[in-house]
């Protein structure tokens, strides 16, 4: 995480795995993609769609007529992308182009390798450059290359012909996170070792960690509070369930507590103590990291631990004044 | 139909990066201005709330759900959220006064596109089997309708130029515009093409920012005692995923909408039209059969800041300030969604 001035950021990659199921129409289009095979549908009016559609997008009505089309076909509108990004098909200057396949009526989208923008041109012939492997996805057509281009690449032949049912369709996603402003106030206090909510102007109750506003006004929340160590337990559970790349070994405790002088709770870990001994109401206190490893985090408290002092009563439970103030 | 009015609204800056605000320091600023437009205190004074936003811009998941935070819904509201931009939360609630189930509500959309690569993002709302898969992005599909019109000698260069010369030109007056300034076709025509034929300026900026309106019944106007502009009609149209079957150089969703909408029932003093990409505004003025004398995009347009989400609602808040400030009757609002205009909402605006 890297911060300057009031910026804390992180940069993250976000990933959907998704599989997702074909169906009978799109099954049937990836199963003859993988054949090294183009086919459209004939909608309601006779027209040759491609890629096939389920149903008509016109008459709505469901479409099973089959019609095989050419891998071959004219270029009748595209683009050209100087600077592929970073997901792009293809890591050199390249088109888009919606491309009429001999046999359709209607364009599909992909791309073409044409080395120069001053190659490609409206109402121009490309062909399919199968990939060297098909696997029934959209990339076994490694773009379209300009008709005239010799492909010499080895196809191998295909590695099955049942039909495909589903596809795996992993999304990543890459972000660079930035922490709100009350979120990266409240993160450079606990890189100091503090805790640090904020006050709600209308109704007084102190929030840690803060968010910028009290959720129960609706009112921006700007006066900062500094809370100690000490807590209460407001609930808890025992996790019995090994959770996989938490280096916790189960059965351990996690528990809402409320420090004193606020109003919220948050979640931690409960340790020092046997899980059966845990209640509501017990009184715990933090326990921090050695300074060394704090960073802007909450893992800079290890976990909370149970102090030698009375239960508070369940209906006082978030209503503590802090002592220090 | 019962006459809707809107009674307040308000916007953020259009900023390239907002940094270090999250999505309730985002939304507040412009849900306090509109409680002060309106003299109410917060949410709990409205009948109905309804937000939109999309998680994946940011990379957040239920950033929606954190935004209520700036509501103050405690005790619960009626809340309801729409993963689209805000102009089709005012559509549900506009619903829900026709149902006579609420009086009034408040709008707000939010975007926060900088922590992603946003034409990336945008490329997986395409279709999962056929399209997502390549990544192809939402400025390429642009490009490659740009073409088709420069191709069949509808449009030309210069008429795309033209667009952006004029909104930027007009972005000078907007103070919550990202790009403004006075250039010339000549000028703009002179810098080089980035997803050719599209030049840089042909696209819109990518913005971080929050809107909100409070719209109500016309009754519920005249108890708050605050001027108001009048929503005679709306009507929202969609056109089919598979893109290969659409004529890509007009907008026939548009065209049906605005005709549903009435736009034809009067003079358009002025429209305020969602086209991330200059020739789409050709292509809508076209399709909502606009003329000369109708007045487009004085804000300067989504060319001169575009915060996904909350554009399509602050295209028709642009219009109804400026009826509720009395520079016209009558105007136009349109928002869109998906690629090359797959989705328009209209609506129709009238002073009181």
């Amino acid at each position: 995480m890297s911060s300057s001035a009031e910026i804390l950021s992180q940069a993250f990659t976000l990933g959907y795995t998704y599989t997702r199921s074909t169906g009978p129409i799109v099954g049937q289009f990836l199963t003859s993609l993988r054949a090294r095979k183009m086919v459209g549908i004939k909608a309601s009016d006779g027209k040759v769609l491609v890629p096939p559609v389920e149903f008509d997008p016109v008459s709505a009505a469901a479409l099973t007529e089959f019609v095989d089309v050419a891998d071959a076909g004219v270029v009748k509108t595209w683009c050209w992308v100087k600077e592929p990004r970073k997901a792009h098909p293809s890591d050199k200057p390249f088109a888009w182009a919606m491309i009429q396949l001999d046999g359709a009526d209607t364009p599909m989208l992909h791309w073409v390798d044409a080395g120069d923008e001053a190659a490609m041109s409206t109402g121009m012939r490309v062909k399919v450059r199968w990939a060297e492997e098909t696997k029934g996805l959209m990339s076994d057509v490694n773009g379209f290359v300009p008709e005239a281009v010799a492909l010499l690449g080895e196809l191998k032949p295909a590695t099955s012909d049942e039909q495909i049912t589903g596809m795996e369709a992993p999304i990543y996603l890459t972000y660079n996170f930035t922490a709100g402003k009350a979120t990266a106030r409240y993160l450079q206090s606990m890189k100091k070792g503090k805790l640090v909510g904020q006050r709600c102007p209308n109704c007084r109750n102190v929030y840690i960690p803060p968010r910028g506003s009290c959720a129960a006004c609706g009112v921006p929340t700007e006066e900062e509070v500094t809370l100690g160590n000490k807590a209460t337990v407001e609930s808890f559970t025992i996790v019995y369930i090994p959770i996989p790349g938490n280096p916790i070994k189960p059965p351990y405790v996690i528990a809402n507590l409320v420090l004193d002088g606020a109003n919220l709770s948050f979640l931690h870990l409960l340790s020092e103590c046997k899980n059966e001994d845990v209640r509501i109401g017990m009184r715990v206190e933090a326990l921090w990291k050695p300074e060394a490893e704090w960073g802007y985090a909450m893992e800079n408290i290890q976990y909370f631990k149970p102090i030698d002092e009375p239960d508070v009563p369940v209906d006082q439970i978030g209503k503590l004044i802090d002592e220090g103030r | 139909m019962r006459d809707v009015a809107i009674v307040a609204f308000a916007q953020s800056n259009c900023q390239r990066d907002a940094g270090a605000q999250n999505e309730v320091e985002l939304i507040m600023p412009v849900l306090t201005e509109v409680f002060k437009q309106t003299g109410i205190k917060s949410a709990q004074d409205v009948d109905f709330t309804c937000s939109g936003s999309c998680d994946y811009q940011q990379g957040a998941a239920f950033a929606f759900v954190a935004g209520v935070d700036a509501l103050g819904a405690v005790p619960p509201i009626k809340e309801s959220h729409v993963e689209m931009d805000a102009a089709w939360a005012l559509y549900e609630a506009w619903l829900k006064i026709q149902m006579g189930s609420a009086e009034s509500a408040l709008l707000y959309g939010f975007g926060k596109s900088s922590p992603g690569e946003l034409p990336i993002v945008l490329s997986q709302q395409l279709d999962p089997y056929y399209l997502a898969p390549l990544w192809v992005d939402t400025i390429a599909f642009a490009a490659m309708q740009a073409r088709t019109m420069l191709d069949s000698g509808e449009i030309t260069e210069a008429d795309m130029a033209e667009v952006v010369a004029r909104s930027r030109n007009n972005a000078l007056k907007n103070p919550h515009a990202q790009l403004k300034g006075d250039q010339t076709v000549a000028d703009l025509l002179k810098e080089a093409t980035y997803v050719s034929p599209l030049r840089r300026h042909d696209c819109c900026p990518i913005s971080d920012g929050a809107c909100a309106m409070i719209i109500c019944t016309i009754e519920k106007a005249e108890e708050w005692g605050k001027p108001y502009a009048i929503i005679k009609g709306i009507d929202h149209r969609i056109e089919t995923h598979h893109i290969g079957s659409r004529d890509l150089s007009r907008s026939v969703s548009t065209e049906i909408a605005g005709k549903a909408a009435g736009v034809a029932n009067g003079p358009v003093d002025v429209a305020e039209l969602y086209a991330p990409f200059s020739h789409q505004e050709i292509i809508l003025k076209k399709a909502l059969g606009l003329g000369d004398d109708t007045v487009i995009n004085p804000s300067g347009g989504v060319l001169a800041g575009n915060v996904m989400m909350a554009s399509g609602l602050s295209r028709i808040g642009e219009v109804a300030m400026r009826i509720i400030r009395g520079e016209a009757k009558r105007g136009v609002a349109h928002a869109t969604s998906g690629p090359c205009l797959q989705q328009n909402l209209i609506t129709v605006l009238e002073a009181k």
